[in-house]
């Protein structure tokens, strides 16, 4: 068995980042809330094939998606290519997996050209909270189907006699758990608590995102990760001037009805954000052909969900499981990674998994592994800033990790003389998460 | 940015007005278009010397009707006048009333160019190195080349239906018929000239190539253009492009949504790069060679203006205007020559100003920074001369540009017409006389500056 998989995997080619690009993400109601999804990811998409020159291209592919998602975007991502830059005959598909969504992507693509099915492709994602989709009452949208299929004047009037005033109230998307209709940050308050996550750690971990963002921006990191869009250059969440202490004030917002303190904070929850994100990977012969140098090789991913429902286990505890096994596969332990990036849906979601991680108890029961999984180096986490700065467009943040982090796999690599490793680790709604190992080349 | 006085005036009842009342009469000028690059009509060459018989046979050779004689020309499209043997003032009578003569059947849109040597002791850029030979040196031969300027400039504001008048200075030592004689020539002659006028252009020695392909005179060339979101920068990246030309185009990160879109409409590569940054240069080689395997050509167009009087300007607006305007010139420009990454022919063309030359109410920061590139060019020639390189600078008059459309509406006006073509002139002329200037056309031509400014009136 081994040896087939090792014969599989050998006759696989690398998949190489090569560029990545985003629009600045921005808080919901304010700078892109005229946009639409497939504004923003045909720009996202736009100033990508502009960085790598590959304008009038025709890729094998490009993946892309939102979560939150009107139905005339049916088809968002096909329509945001051929609003773009890129030949018209390149084809496009829309992939939907909460919050993980721009991460299933990059692996999809990534597969596609490790099998040989594409040399290059696109995997994106995009959300705007601000130009979400509101939906009519049930009430309403069963009386308009009806008066669409009646025929004569008796039996429209008819459809419209059973409406009630209440069905008039439009029905506004929460980011409620339909099973549980409780909100994600109701969810993330029940395993703060069970995992005893305090609130300065988490104030630590909002402000180290913010600082690291910032410095990153200032040292010009982003010059050929982000095009402005729309006159915003830089995201608009980031607090340069961030700091516990400014943290520490903030009043809770989650999980003040649970019986121990509440902790978490609007400073230490990500903000309703909008935004786009777009990844260009391609085959190691398709980058050479088009003068593209590789930043890092997606080398594996691994998808893991959890059932939430019956409380068994937090609904952002995913990726807690879906780590270890993707290390395993690959032979490799915590230690090895040479940068961590955990998104950061909530501070105390990264500080919760890795607590899971370092629990002997959590990795023997729930892991099935005879000794913890480790201790996550807090000089490797984030090292760029993440999502709590940046801000969380859903369906965009896998596109923004991954670009970030090949480019500094690969300028470490440079400056070290030696390959380096990066972890990767998404939480998504529906308790389901997926996690990535990228390494320069 | 619209012309619309220029526009009225060349309709039927704008015309009538206008010239009734004595009003300026500017004319839409001859631009180049790809299969028509000439003037209409025939050419005339007065003058029998060898720099004559050399721009004789390269016209015939362009397929144009020359002739050596005025009294055989009808419909005159240009007059090539050598004074390259000029050894006394009084030489020079005998050509200009000749021209004179057939100033009436020159066409619209038509040329006169000079052909002469540059007077001793009169600066002609640094970059000549060759002695100017001891005939040269008598006060007689240099009042007679010197009288050449003064003639070519008073007939440039003579000449009406935007016909120009420019000289080329061919430097002592420098063969009549040295390649960048025939590029000159060619690129006066040409529709891309259209906006100089009353200017003169040396060659500087014998190098630079003689080409066939003139409508795509950097063909294969890898160029970098800095500022090129939009504006002028942007029309230098396209002109480019058009001439074949790969082109990377740079601007700050901020302008980064403008600049995505220019480079995907040329099918190019978009740089997001503040030149202030110190490792610019180092990071634009790096491109140039990771994805066209080299750097030929380097557009320095990134400049800001920060307009204050001078007593009302402070630290941050003096500083940022040279930081960004020569500054960061000089260090990527370093960068360059010290690099193991360019083409055999390494050009440069920086972005001056008719503000460095003459100038400009307002403008101290500015105009200092535009007449520091202007001193750097000349000395950075023997440089990269030794790369087998040039280097050289434009210097803008009035162009009509989102930069000049901010100018208060009746100061542009008046702005606009303060020149021989009474008009400002189009981001593409400045674009096409960049284009030339990093041709191999144009590679004996080094640390010059040449104005694109219609003969703007101040700092002649």
């Amino acid at each position: 068995m081994d040896n087939i998989q090792q014969n599989a995997q050998q006759s696989l080619r690398r998949a190489v980042v090569v560029a990545g690009n985003r629009i600045p993400f921005a808080r919901a109601g304010g700078a892109h809330a005229n946009a639409s999804n497939q504004d923003m990811l045909t720009a996202a998409i736009d100033g990508l094939v502009a960085r790598a020159g590959i304008s009038g291209e025709r890729l094998g592919a490009v993946a892309g998606g939102a979560v939150l998602k009107h139905s005339r975007d049916f088809n968002l991502t096909r329509e945001a290519v051929l609003g773009s830059a890129l030949d018209p005959a390149t084809p496009a598909f829309d992939i939907q997996m909460a919050c993980a969504t721009g991460m299933e992507t990059v692996s999809t693509i990534s597969n596609k050209i490790r099998v040989g099915q594409i040399e290059a492709g696109i995997a994106g994602g995009v959300d705007s909270a601000s130009d979400a989709p509101i939906a009519v009452s049930e009430g309403l949208r069963r009386a308009l189907l009806q008066l669409q299929r009646a025929k004569t004047p008796t039996q429209k009037l008819k459809a419209l006699k059973n409406l009630r005033p209440n069905d008039l109230v439009p029905a506004a998307p929460t980011t409620g758990e339909p099973r549980t209709g409780l909100s994600m940050g109701e969810h993330q308050a029940l395993t703060t608590q069970q995992w005893g996550v305090s609130r300065e750690d988490q104030d630590q971990i909002a402000a180290s995102s913010h600082q690291n963002l910032a410095a990153a921006y200032d040292r010009g990191f982003f010059d050929d990760l982000v095009t402005p869009f729309k006159g915003v250059s830089k995201d608009n969440n980031m607090r340069a001037d961030s700091t516990v202490e400014k943290l520490s004030t903030l009043n809770p917002v989650f999980g003040k009805k649970l019986s121990g303190e509440a902790t978490m904070t609007a400073g230490n929850s990500t903000p309703l954000t909008d935004g786009a994100s777009a990844v260009l990977i391609t085959s190691e012969d398709w980058a050479s052909e088009h003068h593209l140098t590789p930043m890092a090789e997606v080398v594996d991913s691994e998808a893991a969900a959890v059932d939430f429902v019956s409380g068994n286990e937090g609904l952002l505890m995913a990726p807690a499981y879906a780590v270890p096994r993707l290390l395993a596969r690959q032979g490799l332990t915590l230690q090895d990674m040479d940068l961590i990036e955990i998104h950061e849906a909530f501070a105390s979601t990264v500080l919760a998994i890795m607590a899971a991680w370092e629990s002997e108890e959590f990795c023997r029961d729930r892991l099935g592994l005879s000794e913890p999984v480790g201790t996550v180096d807090r000089s490797k986490l984030n090292v760029n800033g993440s999502s709590l700065a940046a801000g969380h467009p859903f369906a965009a943040t896998g596109g923004r990790i991954v670009a970030s982090t090949a480019k500094e796999l690969a300028a470490r690599a440079k400056a070290e003389g030696r390959p380096q490793t990066a972890l990767i680790s998404v939480c998504a709604a529906g308790g389901q998460g997926v996690a990535m190992i990228l390494r320069s080349v | 940015m619209a012309d619309t006085y220029l526009d009225l005036v060349n309709s039927g009842l704008g015309k009538q007005v206008a010239s009734k009342l004595g009003l300026p009469e500017p004319t839409k000028l001859r631009r180049y278009r790809a299969g028509s690059d000439f003037p209409e009509g025939s050419v005339l060459v007065l003058g029998k010397g060898q720099a004559a018989d050399a721009a004789a046979q390269a016209m015939l050779d362009w397929n144009l009707d020359v002739r050596r004689h005025a009294q055989e020309v009808d419909r005159v499209g240009a007059v090539v006048i050598d004074y390259t043997d000029a050894k006394t003032p009084s030489d020079l009578g005998k050509a200009a009333l000749e021209l004179s003569s057939v100033l009436r059947k020159l066409r619209s849109g038509g040329r006169v160019i000079t052909l002469s040597r540059p007077a001793a002791g009169i600066g002609t850029g640094a970059a000549s190195g060759t002695p100017a030979d001891t005939a040269a040196q008598e006060p007689a031969v240099a009042a007679a080349r010197q009288g050449v300027v003064g003639l070519l400039r008073s007939a440039a504001q003579e000449m009406r239906g935007g016909t120009t008048a420019n000289g080329i200075l061919i430097a002592d030592g420098v063969a009549a018929d040295a390649p960048s004689v025939v590029g000159a020539l060619r690129f006066f002659l040409s529709g891309r000239s259209a906006f100089v006028d009353g200017q003169f252009l040396t060659v500087t020695d014998e190098r630079g190539e003689s080409t066939e392909n003139w409508d795509q005179p950097v063909a294969g060339k890898v160029a970098v253009v800095t500022g090129a979101a939009r504006g002028i920068g942007a029309q230098i990246a396209r002109t480019l492009a058009q001439a074949g030309a790969r082109v990377i185009v740079v601007d700050v990160p901020a302008a980064g949504e403008a600049l995505t879109k220019l480079a995907n409409e040329l099918h190019i590569s978009a740089l997001q790069l503040d030149v202030t940054d110190p490792k610019a240069g180092e990071k634009i080689l790096n491109l140039a060679s990771e994805r066209y395997g080299k750097l030929d050509l380097l557009v320095h167009n990134a400049g800001i203006t920060r307009d204050k009087m001078l007593a009302n300007m402070d630290q941050a607006k003096w500083d940022s205007v040279i930081a960004v305007n020569i500054e960061s010139q000089l260090r990527i420009t370093q960068a360059v020559l010290d690099s193991d990454k360019l083409g055999e022919h390494p050009r440069i063309v920086c972005l001056a100003s008719t503000s460095g030359v003459a100038g400009n109410r307002g403008q101290t920061n500015y105009a200092a920074s535009k007449a520091g590139v202007i001193g750097a060019v000349a000395a950075t020639a023997s440089l990269i001369a030794e790369k087998g390189g040039t280097i050289n600078a434009v210097a803008p008059g009035f162009i009509e540009s989102e930069m000049t459309a901010k100018i208060p509406a009746a100061r542009r006006q008046i702005s606009r017409r303060l020149n021989s073509l009474q008009q400002g002139g189009l981001p593409e002329d400045v674009a096409q006389t960049i284009t030339f200037l990093l041709s191999d056309a144009a590679g004996g031509i080094n640390g010059q500056t040449l104005r694109v400014c219609g003969q703007n009136l101040v700092g002649a």
